[in-house]
């Protein structure tokens, strides 16, 4: 927030820090890139998703997670900002349990990558009895390994009850630490009973289908800003690489103050991030 | 609060009845998808607080159990019921 907080001749020429802890930037071009990082971006981190068809071997994903581990921060790191990824098989793909399974046995071998900051965004998509499978082995792998672990929550009418067979599977799970554990994409409906359980809720800037910035906003008034982060989840919908900075303003229009802002854009992201050594951007005062 | 935000709401509102008018028009609108529509926005004047997270469940699969297959689909944006009840229009 670069010593925002002074008001007087500066006040509103605020200049802003924000993490990106979800775009899928193998989908963005350079210019969103370059658009991040002069509104702030410090870091943007990438969890494994879709590619908008379902891949056909094992071979598609270890391609994907050498983009993921070696290409895309190379690109990134060509404006000087940090990328960090996730590693998993996404939910969409679990149906085919025999692939599913070749690709969980060669995830170790990426999980020492520097980048690399755990396991995501594993979740459901439509509640199935092979995706509920395929994400325990998700769990245990993460657990097994000592991972951070990210989850997505189904779309539209899926969300509520996806939401609620993820919390059952991960409380009844032993070796899960909620603390260590981020479930994205909440909405109004689902925010509560995940922070009610100790995890860590993502909201979603995403136009349609998930939140809006004054929605986020408010979820934010109503729950608290204790253990929340904001991302744009950008990827190759219509979606916009810069919604978390935009909801600065609209929590600033409300009269939140800047502390507030750097909390949930930069000092929650960070301080949940920071769980994995490998993260190094630290919450000190900007300069 | 007012000043900003009513104009950008009043628009959607607008949006929300004209397609109600517009799914008429074509007969398409005992699709379930409009149905839900229809019952959620009841919901918005009944007087009761968290009229979003109300909605939000109204639209929602109320059914606690994982599904034995995926149909392959992508989620529709409420709830279909038993697969038999569906009626989907264009
Ligand atoms: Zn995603």
């Amino acid at each position: 927030m670069g010593g925002a907080a002074g008001g007087g001749e500066t006040e509103g020429l605020t200049t802003m820090r924000y993490i990106e802890p979800h775009g899928h930037m193998v989908s963005r071009t350079t210019d969103d890139y370059q658009a991040m990082v002069t509104a702030g971006c410090q870091a943007v981190c990438e969890p494994a998703f879709w590619a908008g068809f379902d891949r056909g071997s094992a071979a598609g994903f270890r391609d994907y997670f050498r983009q993921l581990t070696e290409y895309e921060p190379a690109r990134a790191a060509k404006f000087l900002l940090p990328h960090y990824s996730w590693l998993c098989l996404n939910p969409k793909e679990s149906e085919d349990l025999g692939l599913a399974r070749e690709v969980l046995a060669l995830i170790p071998e990426f999980l020492g990558r520097p980048n690399v900051l755990g396991i995501g965004e594993i979740g459901l998509n439509r509640n199935t009895r092979n995706e509920l499978r395929i994400l325990e082995e998700h769990v245990d792998l993460a657990v097994r390994h000592d991972q951070l672990i990210l989850v997505h929550t189904p779309h539209l009418e899926d969300k509520l009850k996806g939401t609620r067979l993820i919390l059952d599977l991960l409380r009844g799970h032993a070796g899960v630490r909620p603390g260590r554990v981020i479930i994205d994409h909440v909405e109004e409906h689902t925010i509560q009973q995940v922070l009610d359980a100790g995890f860590w809720a993502g909201i979603t800037l995403y136009p349609d289908s998930k939140s809006s910035p004054p929605r986020a906003v408010d979820m934010l008034e109503i729950c608290g800003r204790e253990r929340i982060w904001l991302n744009s989840a950008c990827d190759w919908g219509v979606s916009d690489p810069l919604a978390v900075p935009k909801t600065a303003l609209e929590m600033r229009r409300r009269g939140h103050s800047e502390d507030f802002v750097d909390a949930v854009l930069f000092r929650n992201p960070v301080r949940f991030l920071s769980q994995c050594p490998k993260f190094t951007v630290r919450a000190e005062p900007a300069a | 609060m007012v000043d900003h935000g009513f104009v950008p709401v009043r628009a959607k509102l607008i949006e929300v009845a004209a397609f109600l008018d517009r799914v008429e028009r074509y007969a398409v609108a005992d699709d379930f998808r409009c149905a839900a529509l229809r019952r959620a926005a009841a919901l918005l004047v009944d007087g009761r607080p968290a009229r979003a997270r109300r909605i939000l469940e109204q639209l929602s699969d109320p059914t606690t159990r994982p599904d034995a297959v995926s149909t392959g689909k992508a989620a529709l944006g409420a709830w279909a019921g038993r697969p038999a009840a569906a009626k989907r229009k264009a």
